[in-house]
């Protein structure tokens, strides 16, 4: 029978949930990296045992560690993310030039086909690359010097590279997306990269359409449909059926299009879920009721998700890394909330039950399908 | 020269990181005993330090660390100049210490 292995990054440590294929009884594991922020763990999609983990502290900096016996043990590899050539400036809050630093890594995306590879975005917004499992790490530069990147602005939460898809039609397809630059998309392996924006509406940037500058939450990919991406924007729900050549905004019924986390059925390409948050200035669920909604249609048709979620005091947030999608037949859709509830529904959303009540803030979930 | 050994006192998070039991440890330093030379030593022996004491290419100081040995905080000290001779012998450590900071 298939299990399944959650990853769970926190604001003070990362904790490992399992369960066999009903996802009823849970196994926790944890805290590993006690009292360090855990942004982001994955593993490999060719060796589900090699995982990668970013931890990070305001005190010590950045760690990356390795597992290579699916988390039970870990060794720190490479720390050290410097920037290719001049590193320059981008825009600060005020608009301000600002030097371009090394703060911390957002997301870890291993390769699709070699466990030693592996993709970071890190804060302040580049893209980096290591070939030998995590030791030592390479700026893919065409990112961040193809010309915009004197004009990006850090989003509230950091100028930080929170969302790598790596094509799996395509090895030289990869799609990226910052806060508050936008989303980008390399068609030559990274060398070179273009925004992918066009469609995207954002009022509180001077040009409304501006090619760069929109704050992208997340985007998501159903890897049978390698073409159509959904996107969480600050405001509005997205899709884009080519590729992110142009987006159409999808938020339809949705009582609030403000949010962070998006992801799709693992079997239904069209069937999406996003979780709403009632504003930019209150990070919470609207009238304190958790909520998913979902759309069998692709967006603009969306129906609440409430079944096992609080409905009354409810006031967490769900950050843009913290949900994720099994591989079982009928497909779990997790999540995490920064009040330290790690949810599963084995049933696609029907409905919801905590894994785990009370860990610290979730900063981000993942999901492994194991044999 | 007979090297040094030098007593270094690391906070928990760092001690964890390098798999270190107890709050000391022992590095041997070649040459004067300096900021520069402890924390050379340090990294060469634990190599998973590197970039969480010190940046990784200008070497300073990360902000919310300080050093401090013999009462005195030692942390605006240039990285060159020569600690105390009871850090040296190991009669006092030289610590790292984290700022104390979140409410």
């Amino acid at each position: 029978m298939s299990k399944v292995r959650v990853l769970a990054g926190t604001k003070k440590g990362a904790f490992i949930l399992t369960s066999d294929g009903k996802r009823e009884h849970w196994e926790v594991s944890g805290p590993h990296f006690a009292g360090w922020e855990i942004y982001h763990l994955k593993g490999s999609p060719v060796d589900p045992d090699r995982i990668y983990a970013s931890q990070t502290s305001g005190w010590f900096g950045q760690v990356v560690q390795r597992s290579n016996d699916g988390g039970k043990t870990w060794e720190a590899v490479g720390n050290k993310f410097t920037y290719e050539g001049v590193a320059g400036t981008h825009q600060w809050y005020d608009g301000t030039p600002h030097p371009w630093e090394f703060k911390r890594v957002w997301h870890l995306e291993p390769s699709l086909t070699d466990p030693d590879t592996v993709y970071a975005g890190i804060e302040d917004a580049a893209i980096f690359r290591s070939t030998d499992g995590g030791q030592n790490w390479q700026e893919l530069p065409g990112l961040r010097c193809h010309g915009t990147g004197p004009d990006w602005q850090p989003g509230a939460g950091g100028m930080c590279l929170h969302t790598i898809i790596l094509d799996p039609s395509d090895p030289n397809r990869i799609f990226i997306a910052i806060s508050a630059a936008g989303a980008f998309r390399t068609d030559d392996g990274g060398e070179t990269w273009q925004p992918i924006n066009r469609g995207l509406y954002s009022k509180s940037i001077p040009n409304p359409t501006a090619d760069v500058g929109h704050c992208v939450h997340h985007i998501a990919m159903n890897p049978s449909r390698p073409g159509v991406l959904f996107m969480q924007k600050h405001w509005d729900v997205m899709r884009s059926d080519n590729a992110g050549d142009s987006w159409q905004k999808i938020s339809g019924n949705l009582p609030t299009d403000f949010g962070f986390a998006i992801d799709i059925h693992t079997h239904e390409p069209e069937t999406v879920y996003v979780v709403p948050i009632k504003s930019d200035s209150e990070h919470y669920p609207l009238d304190g009721k958790l909520t998913v909604y979902r759309s069998r249609s692709g967006g603009n048709e969306w129906e609440p998700l409430t079944k096992g979620l609080p409905q009354q005091n409810c006031y967490v947030n769900v950050l843009r890394d913290a949900m994720a999608v099994d591989k079982l037949d009928d497909c779990g859709i997790y999540f995490g909330t920064t009040g330290g509830q790690v949810y599963v529904s084995p049933n696609g959303g029907d409905s919801w039950t905590p894994i785990v009540h009370d860990l610290p803030a979730v900063l981000s979930v993942e999901v492994q399908t194991l044999p | 020269m007979t090297p040094s050994n030098v007593r270094v006192a690391l906070p928990q998070h760092l001690r964890t990181l390098a798999h270190i039991e107890g709050s000391e440890v022992l590095v041997e330093v070649e040459g004067p005993v300096t900021q520069r030379s402890i924390l050379d030593a340090l990294e060469a022996r634990y190599p998973m330090l590197k970039g969480t004491i010190r940046e990784h290419d200008t070497l300073k100081r990360r902000p919310f660390l300080r050093f401090f040995a013999c009462e005195e905080d030692l942390s605006h000290e240039s990285p060159d100049t020569p600690l105390p001779d009871s850090v040296a012998k190991g009669s006092e450590p030289f610590l790292i210490i984290g700022a104390i900071a979140g409410g």
